[in-house]
């Protein structure tokens, strides 16, 4: 060991391998790791998913154990709390287990179903301390609330007694955060942890992090999938590409001087929010040598594919037959579509835009409000011409893989809207399914796979091929690229601007990510509990932010550049208020006012917020 | 808890509702005059007139029906055509043999059954997985009657240990309760691995796991508690098809419960016992799944905060 005393590493892992046995063999996933984290230093592991990059996590914690993995070769050489060093490779369960809290804890990525939902918040947090500290129960409730408002959960004492289903995702997070430093841990594994969370709420997340960790001292190892995380976070890297590390370095070497050429692509692909600040029409991503190509596909003069007209979708919460509350997830929701044009409708989780896509083609009942679409009120539309309609309007679905039905082949799925709408018949449909395949970056022979033999990108191609199956003017794609890692996300991305160009096809485009957002469409409007509070050209309502929530949207989006960090010392830590409200208890709902070239505002409170 | 409770209650009332409906029309339903089957094949005319009159079968059908309400409610659920005697008599001479009986095979199921579960699922693909789940498989494969006369021929002929039937003491409720309780028991121990299985597999198991919570910690409050949700109700239908009488079990043991009774009455066309059976079966399951509930709500705070 030649390390300098003054700082010895915490962790250091040498030549690290991790197996799993499968049916068809052994499968190494993570090769001859080497990765060292010092106290007080950050580390964010970064790669896309299958990398390897979680069960690095598990392995050092040797939760590995009970996944159906082992280590294969190497040193997890770790400094425990009484400076003396193990090798955590070898060491016997039981061991681990005492190390397991008060030296190493884990912060993991889903809040929404990390937590046991049968005990109370209290109970849990209070279990590691009873465990580690040997407090009885009193005081370990006691230090369990302290922890509570040390990670700033509001109301501390009347929390202990909830239970996990009982918080948002944002509480949840939190709470797994005081769990994990309950015992006031050496190094801390965050797997994730603000990736099921929304931007406003992972920013506040993140910054909580960062102050417990200088706080504490403690070393963190980040693991992500998002560079501005990273940019956010991190002391130093280290990518990783199918369970190899393919490059290591401080944080803003590597963002300016990548080497590799993995993580100048990673970088590449990242949207960067503002980068098209002085364009005001979309453009691709640029991947490689491609040229900048703005969008210019939207046909204002003629008669919009969608027309909604104070669109009101409520949903009755009844206890046994009394109705108790109503969640008011769209509330007068007007918005047009022109033809060859992308409206991007973005907000947080809860906010009414999937509600308000899903309301359109009547997956939702609305309660009231006009549909118009190509310039027919659906309403009045007889059955054959309603077909029509459905036929113009077409969604695809965040999930690939749940929105494909795994015992039927692609070609199946493609054809069905075909067979459904008449479109083709006998061999013609086969002929058409494979155009449909080729317009989508896919092979002829792809027609009779299954969906588990692709990819997760290849699917999203798939459920687009099928989209476009019945000839439609408009697709609504709800968090579309959401569930892709980043280098398919742009390709996905590009893939759908490309058929606006060639098939003058028009977008409602749901996200929840800004910068995707900045890239595709024309035109955003802003959802807040339930109501557009902003709506104009992409470039106004992102260059001069009209509203106080589009603002917290913006200022919330990490960038992926380190030299720009900490931007977020004013925001706060309040929740977002529920849209479910009492009876005839209604919102207040106005028009919007005009402050710009096709740019409105809500003026009125919407949730206190104007 | 106490709405959740109540809201339940007022749940079952229309469910009952329903199922005297049925009952009532059980009667009307059957092929021929209805009071000629409860005045019996040999009854002089008169006699079923008689009858017709007594069982108001000559009123309009919705007074028939409040009456006939208004009977249940007080328990005069008439005489057996075989015995003449009162009903609620037959019916409370065999309950308490078949509620016991029930009581004890789902004690030995519900130990057993979740005990092998569990163990199973602890240590999946170990020797004593594989050990519980032939025994499971036996015990849902062998007969009962087999069972049963092969441990009659061991510890009563052979041994002399316990008597071969009939109803007393605790030594005639061990075969029959262990005979009876083996099958539940084997299903439950197949029921509890597969959601003992699942349930490791969750997130917060691996949460538990790293805070260095013991593993005894980890199986017990994180794993079979929340296992267990599923279980329950498996042991509320399980015993609610037991109180139902033990049809096979209660014939091998010379059991004097309700699965006889029935099998008696539907040979004797014993109507009026019959019917009463069916709304005792009724009941107890409508009663069952209000307690399968309550303890639902107990183990799962989501249904009983919500």
């Amino acid at each position: 060991m030649n390390q300098t005393p003054s700082r010895p590493a915490l962790l250091d892992v040498r030549g690290l391998s991790v197996t799993f046995d499968t049916e068809r063999g052994p499968a190494t996933v993570v090769r001859e790791l080497d990765l060292t984290v010092a106290p007080g230093e950050t580390v964010a592991v970064v790669g896309e998913s299958g990398s390897g990059k979680s069960v690095t996590a598990l392995a050092i914690t040797r939760l590995i154990d009970y996944a159906g993995g082992r280590i294969t070769g190497g040193q997890i050489l770790f400094t425990d709390r009484t400076g003396r060093q193990r090798d955590l490779a070898i060491e016997p369960p039981e061991t681990m287990r005492q190390l397991r809290g008060p030296d190493i804890a884990m912060v993991f990525q889903e809040p929404m179903t990390s937590l046991n939902p049968v005990l109370t918040v209290g109970a849990q947090i209070a279990e590691a301390i009873t465990q580690h500290q040997g407090l009885n129960e009193k005081s370990a409730r006691e230090e369990a609330r302290r922890l509570l408002e040390r990670v700033r959960i509001p109301e501390a004492t009347r929390q202990l007694d909830r239970y996990p289903f009982q918080l948002s995702g944002g509480m949840r997070q939190r709470v797994m955060i005081a769990m994990a430093l309950s015992c006031r841990p050496r190094l801390l594994i965050a797997d994730e942890p603000t990736t099921a969370l929304d931007v406003t709420v992972q920013a506040q997340v993140l910054r909580l992090m960062r102050s417990l960790q200088q706080e504490l001292g403690m070393g963190l190892i980040f693991i992500t999938h998002d560079m501005g995380v990273v940019a956010e976070m991190a002391d130093r890297v280290v990518v990783m590409q199918h369970g190899r590390v393919v490059e290591t370095g401080e944080v803003v070497e590597l963002f300016t001087k990548p080497r590799h050429p993995y993580t100048k692509m990673l970088l590449d692909a990242v949207p960067v929010l503002g980068a098209l600040a002085d364009h005001p029409l979309p453009a691709p991503f640029i991947i490689g040598d491609e040229p900048h190509v703005e969008q210019d596909t939207v046909r204002h003069e003629a008669t919009p594919v969608l027309e909604l007209e104070g669109l009101t979708t409520r949903f009755d919460v009844r206890r046994g037959f009394r109705l108790v509350g109503r969640i008011h997830a769209a509330e007068q929701v007007s918005l047009t579509v022109a033809p060859g044009e992308t409206l991007a409708l973005v907000g947080e989780s809860g906010c009414g835009k999937t509600t308000t896509g899903r309301s359109i083609i009547r997956l939702e009942q609305p309660l009231g409000g006009t549909i118009r679409v190509n310039g027919e009120d659906v309403s009045k539309l007889n059955p054959a011409r309603e077909k029509r309609m459905r036929r113009a309007i077409q969604f695809i679905f965040q999930d690939p893989f749940a929105s494909l039905d795994p015992r039927m082949t692609v070609g199946f799925s493609i054809a069905e809207p075909i067979h459904t709408h008449k479109l083709a018949h006998g061999p013609a449909v086969r002929e058409r399914v494979q155009t449909l395949l080729g317009q989508v970056g896919l092979l002829p022979e792809h027609i009779d796979r299954y969906p588990h033999e692709m990819s997760g990108g290849q699917r999203q191609r798939v459920c687009i091929a099928r989209a476009l199956a019945s000839e439609p003017s408009l697709i609504i794609a709800d968090e579309a690229v959401a569930a892709l890692d980043v280098s398919i996300r742009a390709q996905v991305v590009n893939l759908l601007m490309d058929l606006q160009t060639r098939l003058g096809l028009s977008y409602l485009f749901i996200s929840h990510d800004m910068a995707v957002v900045e890239r595709v469409s024309h035109r955003v409007a802003v959802m807040y509990l339930g109501q557009i509070v902003e709506i104009g050209p992409r470039q106004a309502v992102f260059g001069d932010p009209q509203h106080a929530y589009t603002r917290r949207l913006l200022a919330a989006v990490p960038v992926p550049d380190p030299a720009r960090r900490s931007r977020h010392e004013g925001l706060d830590d309040s929740e977002v208020p529920s849209p479910l409200r009492r009876p005839n208890d209604m919102p207040v709902v106005a028009p919007l006012v005009r402050v710009g070239e096709g740019h409105f505002v809500a003026r009125h409170s919407v949730g206190g917020m104007y | 808890m106490l709405e959740y409770f109540l809201r339940r209650l007022a749940g079952t009332v229309p469910v009952l509702l329903a199922v005297s409906l049925f009952v009532f029309a059980f009667v009307h339903l059957l092929p021929g005059d209805p009071a000629r089957m409860v005045a019996g094949p040999e009854a002089s005319l008169e006699q079923v007139e008689r009858t017709r009159a007594e069982l108001w079968l000559d009123q309009p059908i919705w007074s028939q029906y409040v009456r006939y309400l208004d009977q249940m409610a007080h328990f005069e659920l008439g005489r057996s055509i075989k015995t003449h005697e009162p009903v609620s008599k037959l019916i409370g001479e065999r309950f308490m043999p078949t509620l016991w009986l029930t009581v004890w095979s789902m004690v030995w199921a519900v130990f057993a059954g979740v005990g092998l579960g569990v163990l199973s699922g602890v240590r999946r693909g170990g020797w004593e997985d594989r050990a519980a789940m032939i025994f499971a498989i036996s015990g849902i494969s062998f007969p009962s009657f087999w069972l049963g006369l092969m441990m009659i021929d061991l510890f009563s002929v052979r041994l002399g240990w316990l008597p071969t039937g009939g109803y007393g003491s605790w030594q005639h409720f061990v075969m029959p309760a262990f005979t009876l309780g083996s099958a539940v028991a084997a299903v439950m121990a197949r029921f509890t691995r597969s959601a003992y299985v699942e349930v490791a597999a969750e997130d917060y198991v691996r949460t538990a796991r790293s805070k260095g919570v013991t593993e005894r910690a980890v199986i017990w409050t994180h794993t079979v508690r929340n296992a267990l949700i599923p279980v329950i109700t498996l042991t509320g239908l399980q015993f609610g098809f037991l109180l139902g009488g033990a049809i096979v079990v209660e014939t091998v043991f010379a059991w004097p419960g309700l699965g006889r009774l029935l099998i008696d009455s539907v040979s004797f066309r014993d109507y009026p016992v019959i019917q009463a059976e069916i709304l005792l079966f009724a009941l107890e399951f409508v009663l069952i799944n209000l307690i399968v509930d309550l303890l639902y709500g107990m183990v799962n705070p989501e249904i009983r905060l919500k």
